[in-house]
């Protein structure tokens, strides 16, 4: 399809000669209207006009007599034909006494004592007259050639459809300026979506920085394309940690069934094989959670978000958690009266929760402290722990997968807690706080107005 | 039980249904779902056993299909994908159960048991649970063993409460977490024993005959020796 071609199917092109078409129609109605109206005015006047001359007349010859009249429509220039105003007094006989019309009117329309003189050969009118009749049977025409009004009306209408036919002339080559600028915008849109589907995922869509709609349009477009590239790069980071992670663990299984084999003592196979049970349960554990991480992180809401009362969720994990602190002789408090109602799913809430009451539970020692908070003033929920907490220059990367502080090797866990924790506050616009309990670990999660 | 499986994965299929009738149940296996629904409509059966994902009909259409017949047969939903969400669509269709893969068989076994049960319609509604000499008055909401009063927190009642709805079968520590607290993920640290033997306290604790059993590999059971 050639450049023309596209251009007369735009929207902009059908757009504007669209209006072109109900502006001309209403050009040429707005003129018609004038035209009429005018028309019928002008006859009005020069009527008024003939009525109150042919009054006078008929006065002056009732003061004057017949010569006085004759020689008033002669100084009123009644003797030279072709004038503007006709005139013509007759006899008994209707013969001519005076005026510039030497016979009476012929092939006139006669109505209510007006003659309307048509015009030999043309629809209209060329002039309007009344005649009177006068005592001793005299008759007394009066008139005016319209035709002067006439040259003015046609003059007027020319210049009228001359002034449209370039308003319309203009309308088409502007619509196709404006066209052709369009498509050119759209065009260049459409060159970097096509680069950008062919997998050059940097790419983004030319503005032109005149913050129109259209401008917006492609702002916005571009900040969705910043989300794609986003996730894609976060699917592929998460995709290449989970093949890291899982690499280890599946070479060491295979690796102590392989040694298994070697041997032929009946029950120590039996042992290995329940070891490398367990060892499979504990991969897929680690493949849950690395799952779920992902999927907070994705930012993916599949499950509905829904209104969830944080203080009802910090009690339910609560009393999860009670027995096991009860067991491990460590005092564990929860403040969590007040509701505090956010915006979001259930499920990874209470996982993010008891993931931060089970690594408090799990690194404060006997006799230490462990306490649940839910402040609605604040929109926080935080979980404190008198335990050896996180040096201030590590807590950032106790926030990354696998992250265990050296100091916890020796303790059960797969380091991917607080990560989870972190996305979930990320898919809650919650912002994760980790702060000195002094001493222990206090983790806030405040959460953003509702 | 007579159980159908239906499930295209065949070395999965014969390691469930190798271990069904091991422990006694006659089940019926076909690889694909366009056979599993004309099984299923066709046949009478205890206890049916889908899976999601599934040539032709898959496990979902299966389920509403008979559920649409009036066959209110139990249906265990397997599947791989194990998001909350899929779980809830999975139980919205018409399951029962909803079990993700990979399991353990003896998570797979209780379950099918514990479902068989509700599926024989025993009165669920019960006001009063009893095992032994153990009573729990869902109404009153009072325990008493040997006529003792016994004092419960609430979620321990609720424990107390399933294991007796169930009693005589094993529950694993996941069916508790799931119908007892609602969560559908793993804690890291196994808070389930430590509620249990919270409750054997309680329950136990003082009598000669205990009541709460710990089955290796698997969970609990509450009920004689």
């Amino acid at each position: 399809m050639d450049w023309s071609s596209r251009l007369l199917r735009t929207t902009a092109f059908r757009l504007s000669l669209s209006y072109l078409i109900i502006f001309t129609a209403s050009a040429v109605t707005l003129i018609a209207v004038i035209y009429l109206t005018s028309n019928a005015l002008v006859e009005r006047q020069i009527m008024e006009t003939i009525a109150a001359e042919i009054r006078g007349l008929s006065d002056q010859y009732r003061e004057r007599g017949l010569v006085g009249l004759a020689e008033l429509i002669h100084e009123r220039g009644g003797n030279q034909p072709g004038r503007q105003s006709l005139y013509l007094l007759t006899g008994e006989d209707d013969r001519p006494i005076a005026g510039n019309l030497s016979v009476w009117p012929r092939d006139v329309i006669e109505s209510e004592g007006w003659l309307r003189v048509p015009v030999r050969g043309q629809r209209g009118v060329d002039a309007i007259a009344r005649w009177q009749s006068l005592p001793g049977g005299y008759r007394l025409l009066v008139g005016r050639s319209l035709h002067d009004v006439r040259e003015v009306q046609r003059a007027v209408t020319r210049a009228m459809f001359l002034g449209l036919a370039a308003t319309v002339v203009l309308g088409i080559v502007g619509s196709f300026v404006m066209s052709r600028q369009i498509l050119q915008r759209i065009e260049g849109v459409n060159a970097s979506i096509r680069r950008i589907t062919r997998g050059e995922i940097s790419q983004r869509l030319p503005r032109n920085g005149s913050d129109d709609e259209f401008d917006q349009l492609v702002a916005n477009v571009n900040a969705m394309l910043d989300q794609i590239e986003r996730l894609i790069d976060s699917i592929r980071a998460v995709s290449d940690n989970i093949a890291h992670d899982l690499r280890t663990p599946l070479h060491r299984l295979r690796s102590r069934i392989d040694v298994a084999l070697m041997g032929d003592d009946a029950g120590e196979l039996r042992a290995t094989l329940e070891q490398t049970l367990a060892e499979a349960d504990n991969l897929l554990a680690t493949f849950n959670a690395l799952l779920t991480i992902a999927r907070a992180e994705a930012g993916a809401r599949l499950g509905e978000f829904g209104s969830v009362d944080l203080a009802v969720v910090a009690h339910d994990v609560c009393e999860l958690y009670e027995p096991l602190a009860e067991d491990r002789g460590v005092h564990l408090t929860c403040a969590v009266a007040a509701p505090l109602p956010v915006s979001g799913d259930r499920h990874l809430l209470s996982q993010a929760l008891a993931n931060l009451l089970d690594n408090a539970a799990k690194y404060t020692p006997p006799g230490g402290r462990v306490g649940v908070e839910v402040d609605p003033r604040r929109r926080e929920v935080v979980v404190w722990d008198t335990g050896p907490g996180v040096p201030a220059e590590a807590r950032e990367k106790v926030l990354e997968r696998f992250s265990r502080l050296d100091a916890t090797r020796s303790t059960p866990g797969n380091g991917l807690g607080l990560s989870l924790v972190a996305a979930v506050a990320r898919l809650h616009d919650a912002r994760l706080l980790l702060e000195d309990n002094q001493p222990g670990l206090r983790v806030r999660l405040v959460f953003p107005e509702a | 039980m007579r159980i159908l499986l239906v499930e295209d994965d065949a070395e999965a299929a014969s390691y469930i249904a190798k271990g069904l009738q091991e422990v006694g149940h006659v089940v019926d296996h076909v690889g694909n779902g366009r056979d599993g629904l004309f099984m299923a409509m066709s046949e009478r059966y205890d206890m049916m056993i889908l899976d999601r994902m599934l040539p032709h009909v898959d496990g979902l259409s299966i389920v509403k299909a008979i559920r649409a017949d009036n066959n209110a047969t139990p249906v265990l939903v397997l599947s791989a994908l194990g998001n909350v969400d899929d779980r809830v669509n999975g139980l919205r269709a018409g399951g029962d159960d909803y079990l993700v893969k990979p399991f353990a068989f003896a998570e797979l076994l209780a379950r099918v048991e514990a479902l068989g049960r509700r599926g024989t319609g025993e009165a669920a509604e019960a006001t009063v649970l009893r095992v032994e000499d153990l009573e729990l008055d869902r109404l009153a909401r009072r325990v008493t063993r040997a006529g003792k009063s016994i004092e419960l927190q609430p979620r321990e009642f609720r424990l107390l409460e399933y294991m007796l709805r169930n009693s005589g079968r094993v529950v694993t520590r996941t069916m508790l977490l799931e119908n007892v607290w609602d969560y559908h993920f793993d804690p890291q640290t196994n808070l389930i024993d430590v509620h249990i033997s919270r409750l054997r306290q309680k329950i136990d604790k003082g009598f000669e005959r205990p009541l709460i059993h710990t089955v290796r590999g698997a969970g609990y059971r509450l009920g004689l020796e």
